[in-house]
């Protein structure tokens, strides 16, 4: 099937090749990632520091960039703008940057939800959502007092008890 | 503490224990990473495996608690470790209606990994959950995670089921500035994607959203209306053209500016007025943003949108050349390259200009960079630069690194071969250029090299002696034979070597080639091919000795004077008729035969020593295990001893003469071989016609009565008895095969109907003269007349210039274009679909979809109206709709249907004929592109106004 789509999808890869986040926005079935995870890995991992940031794949293109130890990719069609691409990705790394206080890969190794929802503010279907730093800082911020409040509620242990033994 | 309490109070409660455990002792995400950190190398799949045994049992469990915390470590292993995560979709969904945002949160994380849109059966379960989270009253962050999941796994039933619920989030009337609406804007580009049938009902808010004053909607809008007008038949968004105008001249953002970019790129080409309104802001967009992200889209819209706006292209082809000399930004240079090879070849000059920046380009660090200008630079091949570009760039590979090596060869191959060589004119040079590309050491194109060089033989006659001579040199180059990846093409030089040995200069020095020892680095099956072309030759010489002797009697007969005289004169003949047919006689390599070279080429003496080098040599390949090999080794060695068992000869030339026997023999074999081969079309066999009364499926067994004796000869022929020593034998069969070839002939003039066929209609380009036609003599003399000839009958589409040199290029069309469509045809009748589907909604909305009525006048007016009401270009729309539309040209495919419900009113009379042309056409124009090479005919030109209004006026 034919899906309109900007973004196909985004995927983050550490030095090592280790995968660090996944977001598929096209179908994929879990074969089919993983495979697309292992070509890019050898198709961008292996590429020196002063080559330009886009690889073409498979009629694609790839869109990378690295920070420190990890690399962002994204995944265009081949008539797409790069260079939009290229600032969409240093967009998601500054609100990262912005909500960890000076990201590194650690932080995305424990908080991989949290990296996701951040995500999700600013690519919506593989669109480009929301261009305000502030704004999407403010509504992650939201959503993190939403759930703790309601995870204070729910998770003390006595609680936990109660529900088993009721 | 903790552990303690559990185990008793699991103790008194019975049935859910072992889940209570499970929740208690259940490892958290946190816990899982760090195991997955601290493990050592290789230990990993049986932790994974084990995880997800612990997420099995912990996922079925009753609490929702274990139950989330279990989702989640799926979700983590699943999308980093590449885990299937897709049988516990069920359970993502159990845990979507969660009261607690934590959870819900989860489940839809985990749901929008494990649902694919069309394998995930539990996918319909979820559309009441996500209906109830979509709903105005719920918590704005829980509709946003419904909208992310319904924009990542909506299939085409869930789409339909939810579009409605989507409106409400769309609407402005929903908060002022919710985050919801852009988020709903790039759901429902989603939804309408997969399933064009929403259209009606998604379309107009998404129209609306265009003129939010809330900057984020205009964009997520923006980015759909340009997702989608890229994607597919851009004619539908035409009439929203003043909407995008509006926007790009009050909107400041970058990001807006880029996606509305993209959308005119797709608008201009089909309205000049829109185009030549963009001009301006485009140019000072070009001139003034620092952006070059902004830049770049501006470059491209201009390319490729406005490319006859000179003014326009010169800016952004300044640009373009900023981004070939950023020499720290590789980056640009890449987009600068691809810039330049979207101009085309009317802007040739762009490149021109740029050239040394390309060219050096091939020299780049970056490969993408390199292949980019590669690329660039096969665009900007024409007939008038061929030879320079490809001596360029084969010169280059041999510096170059092998793999960009051989993609030069690549592009280089590909390029000259397109459309049956139809850039090449100098053979001659072509040929040697396939040579001098054999001798690059990184080259690994054997097979390619090697098809065009057989292929070259067969259709081009005219490079056959240059051929032959790049042949020779890369067959007795010993140095060649070791390299596995030219094999193929030493095969294609034997080949061409053997089949067109005439154009030899030196046989003997050729068969030494074939034969050399280091030949046994060559795979059999090329072997064999050697094998073959040292029979063809020999069976050459043979001929040709025995020519020279016919000649040598007739004159000695008549001058009567001495042998010396009489050999002499053959030399002299013989030297001529080499002239003629344009063979250089020249350099003298160092041969066995390199003494006997034009004196005389073929004596008695060099003869017998060819027979005994070739014995030699293929003596032992008799006792060969590769059947190919021993097969043709045998057949040579028996020719051999055929001859010798006749070699009376050997010492005197009258006595041989007498002894017609070898001549026949000789004549025998050259007819074998002078029956010259042509190129096949793959369809040929196709193109047989079934003759009338012909029962395919009958037994054929019926028909042994009309086998006569003389049919049967041929079988025969085939095993000519070359093992048999006998001489009488041997006669009566070379006797009897000559007669069976020209029975053969004959069979085939008769019924050539089974063969290619010969005469066709001139219009068709499939045309070819057969193998053996007479209509192509086989002497040299007269090339131009057979070029006339064969451009007439068979390269139709071409022009024929009688005083342009090149050769005639036997050419099949249906077998030698091979085009690839099937995987794009589906996408475009998918797009067609959908951009139909939003026509109908731009333009016919609230009719029934499958009417012809939809499309009237009337309704369609309607429609523009309301949508150009929510710009400021409106209120002289109505006056304009009847004016100027007549000069309308637009090609777009929908207009011919606006043009049916019009004309249903101004010409009934001709409108069934009409509508039956309009019906053939979409039909096969459905096959193809969306912007149609056909237009209406004048009248559907007038009708083609319902769409025009809008530009109309906003243009004025």
């Amino acid at each position: 099937m034919n899906y309109i789509i900007k973004i196909h999808f985004v995927i983050l890869l550490s030095r090592q090749g280790k995968v660090r986040l996944t977001k598929w926005y096209s179908p994929y079935s879990q074969k089919e990632r993983t495979k697309v995870i292992r070509e890019l890995s050898g198709l961008i991992l292996t590429r020196g520091p002063k080559l330009c940031n886009f690889v073409e794949w498979k009629g694609y293109k790839v869109v990378y960039r690295r920070y420190a130890s990890l690399y962002f990719c994204m995944c265009i069609d081949a008539d797409d703008n790069e260079l939009e691409i290229l600032e969409i990705i240093h967009h998601f790394v500054e609100i990262l940057d912005r909500y960890f206080g000076s990201v590194c890969e650690l932080d995305l190794i424990f908080n991989f939800h949290k990296a996701y929802y951040i995500l999700d503010e600013i690519l919506i279907a593989g669109e480009f959502q929301e261009p305000s730093k502030k704004t999407v800082a403010r509504l992650i911020a939201a959503q993190d007092s939403l759930v703790e409040t309601a995870q204070e509620q729910a998770s003390s242990i006595s609680n936990m008890i109660g529900q088993a033994t009721k | 503490m903790a552990g303690g309490s559990s185990s008793s109070s699991s103790s008194f409660s019975t049935a859910p224990a072992p889940s209570l455990v499970d929740s208690l002792f259940q490892r958290s995400l946190d816990d899982l990473i760090k195991a997955l950190r601290s493990q050592p190398a290789g230990a990993e799949p049986s932790l994974l495996s084990r995880a997800v045994a612990e997420i099995r049992r912990e996922i079925r469990s009753p609490d929702p608690d274990t139950k989330a915390v279990a989702l989640q470590k799926l979700t983590y292993l699943s999308s980093l470790h590449g885990l299937d995560a897709s049988w516990a979709a069920f359970h993502a969904l159990e845990l979507l209606p969660s009261p607690s945002p934590l959870h819900k949160r989860l489940a839809y994380v985990a749901a929008s990994l494990s649902f694919h849109p069309s394998t995930t059966d539990v996918l319909p379960l979820s559309t009441h959950q996500l209906r109830k989270d979509l709903s105005p009253s719920s918590p704005p962050p829980f509709s946003s995670l419904a909208l992310h999941l319904l924009s990542l796994s909506a299939s085409p039933d869930l789409a339909l089921h939810l579009a409605p619920d989507l409106l409400p989030l769309l609407s402005p009337r929903s908060s002022p500035s919710s985050p919801l609406r852009p988020k709903a804007a790039a759901a429902a580009l989603r939804t309408l994607s997969v399933c064009p049938d929403v259209a009606p009902l998604l379309f107009k808010p998404l129209v609306d959203c265009l003129s939010s004053p809330d900057l984020r909607v205009v964009s997520a809008a923006v980015g759909a209306f340009a997702e989608l007008a890229s994607s597919g038949d851009p004619t539908p968004y035409l009439p929203l053209a003043p909407e995008f105008y509006r926007v790009l001249a009050e909107s400041g953002s970058n990001w807006i500016l880029i996606k509305l970019l993209k959308i005119f790129t797709r608008l201009a080409p089909l309205e000049p007025r829109l185009a030549a309104r963009l001009v301006d802001p485009l140019c000072d967009l070009l001139r003034r943003s620092s952006a070059q992200s902004l830049v770049f889209e501006c470059v491209r819209t201009v390319f490729s949108g406005l490319p006859d706006h000179d003014r326009a292209v010169r800016l952004a082809v300044d640009k373009v050349r900023e981004f070939l000399a950023s020499a720290d930004d590789p980056n640009l240079r890449y987009l600068g390259l691809r810039a330049l090879s979207m101009l085309g070849p009317r802007h040739s000059w762009a490149v021109e200009e740029s050239r040394e920046a390309v060219i050096r380009s091939l020299a780049d660090p970056d490969p993408n960079i390199r292949r980019e200008a590669l690329h660039l630079i096969m665009v900007m091949v024409f007939d008038s630069n061929v030879v320079e570009i490809s001596v360029l760039l084969v010169n280059y590979a041999m510096k170059s690194d092998p793999i960009f090596a051989n993609e030069l060869l690549d592009a280089v191959l590909t390029t000259c071969r397109r459309n049956v060589y139809e850039l090449i004119v100098d053979f001659d040079w072509y040929v040697s250029l396939l040579g001098e590309m054999a001798r690059n050491p990184h080259c690994t194109r054997g097979e390619e090299i090697e098809r065009q060089i057989v292929d070259i033989g067969l259709r081009v006659r005219d490079a056959r002696p240059e051929l032959v001579r790049v042949a020779r040199g890369l067959l007795i180059d010993p140095a060649l034979l070791g390299n596995p990846f030219l094999c193929r093409i030493l095969s294609a030089a034997a080949w061409v070597s053997g089949e067109y040995v005439e154009f030899s200069r030196n046989p003997l020095e050729l068969v030494e080639a074939l034969l050399q020892p280091r030949t046994s680095l060559l795979p059999p099956l090329v072997r064999a091919v050697y094998i073959q072309a040292v029979f063809k030759v020999l069976a050459f010489c043979f001929s040709t000795y025995i020519d020279q002797l016919e000649i040598s009697q007739l004159s000695s007969s008549i001058v009567e004077s001495n042998t010396a005289a009489a050999a002499s004169c053959i030399a002299d003949g013989i030297a001529g008729m080499e002239s003629t047919d344009g063979i250089a006689t020249g350099d003298k390599p160092a041969s066995l035969f390199s003494s006997i070279e034009n004196k005389d080429p073929f004596t008695c003496e060099s003869l017998t020593k060819l027979l005994i080098l070739i014995e030699t040599a293929v003596g032992p390949l008799s006792e060969n295990d590769e059947v190919e090999v021993h097969g043709r080794a045998r057949n040579l060695l028996g020719l051999i001893h055929m001859l010798r068992e006749i070699l009376t000869w050997k010492t005197e030339e009258q006595g041989f003469i007498k002894d017609n026997r070898i001549g026949e023999i000789v004549n025998l074999l050259q007819s074998m071989f002078s029956e010259e081969l042509g190129p096949v079309s793959v369809n040929a066999q196709n193109r047989v016609p079934v003759p009338e009364g012909l029962v395919l499926e009958e037994n054929l067994a019926d028909l042994a009565w009309t086998l006569t004796e003389d049919d049967t000869a041929p079988s025969m022929s085939i095993s000519f008895s070359l093992r048999s020593h006998q001489h009488g034998k041997t006669k009566d069969a070379a006797a009897s095969s000559v007669r069976s070839a020209s029975l053969l002939a004959e069979h085939r003039k008769r019924h050539g109907l089974y063969y290619l066929p010969t005469e066709k209609d001139e219009t068709e380009s499939n045309d070819y003269p057969r193998a053996n036609d007479p209509l192509l003599p086989a002497s040299q003399g007269d090339v131009p007349e057979d070029l006339v000839k064969l451009t007439k009958q068979s390269l139709i589409p071409r022009k024929v210039k009688h005083t342009k040199p090149r050769p005639v290029v036997i050419k099949l069309d249906e077998g030698d274009g091979v085009s690839t469509f099937p995987s794009t045809t589906v996408k475009e009748s998918k797009d067609d679909l959908l951009s139909g589907a939003i026509h109908d909604a731009l333009l016919g909305e609230g009719k029934p979809s499958s009417s012809q009525k939809r499309y009237s006048d009337k309704s369609s007016r309607g429609r523009v109206k309301d949508i150009a009401d929510t710009g400021e270009s409106v209120s002289q729309s109505k006056e304009n709709l009847e004016s100027g539309n007549r000069e309308h040209r637009s090609s777009g495919s929908k207009s011919k249907h606006r043009g049916h419900g019009k004309e249903r009113h101004r010409s009934p009379q001709k409108n069934e004929e009409k509508e039956e042309k309009n019906h053939r056409n979409s039909a096969r124009s459905s096959h193809h592109h969306e912007r149609h090479k056909h237009r209406p005919r004048g009248e559907a030109l007038l009708n083609v106004a319902p769409r025009a209004p809008v530009i109309q006026h906003f243009l004025l």
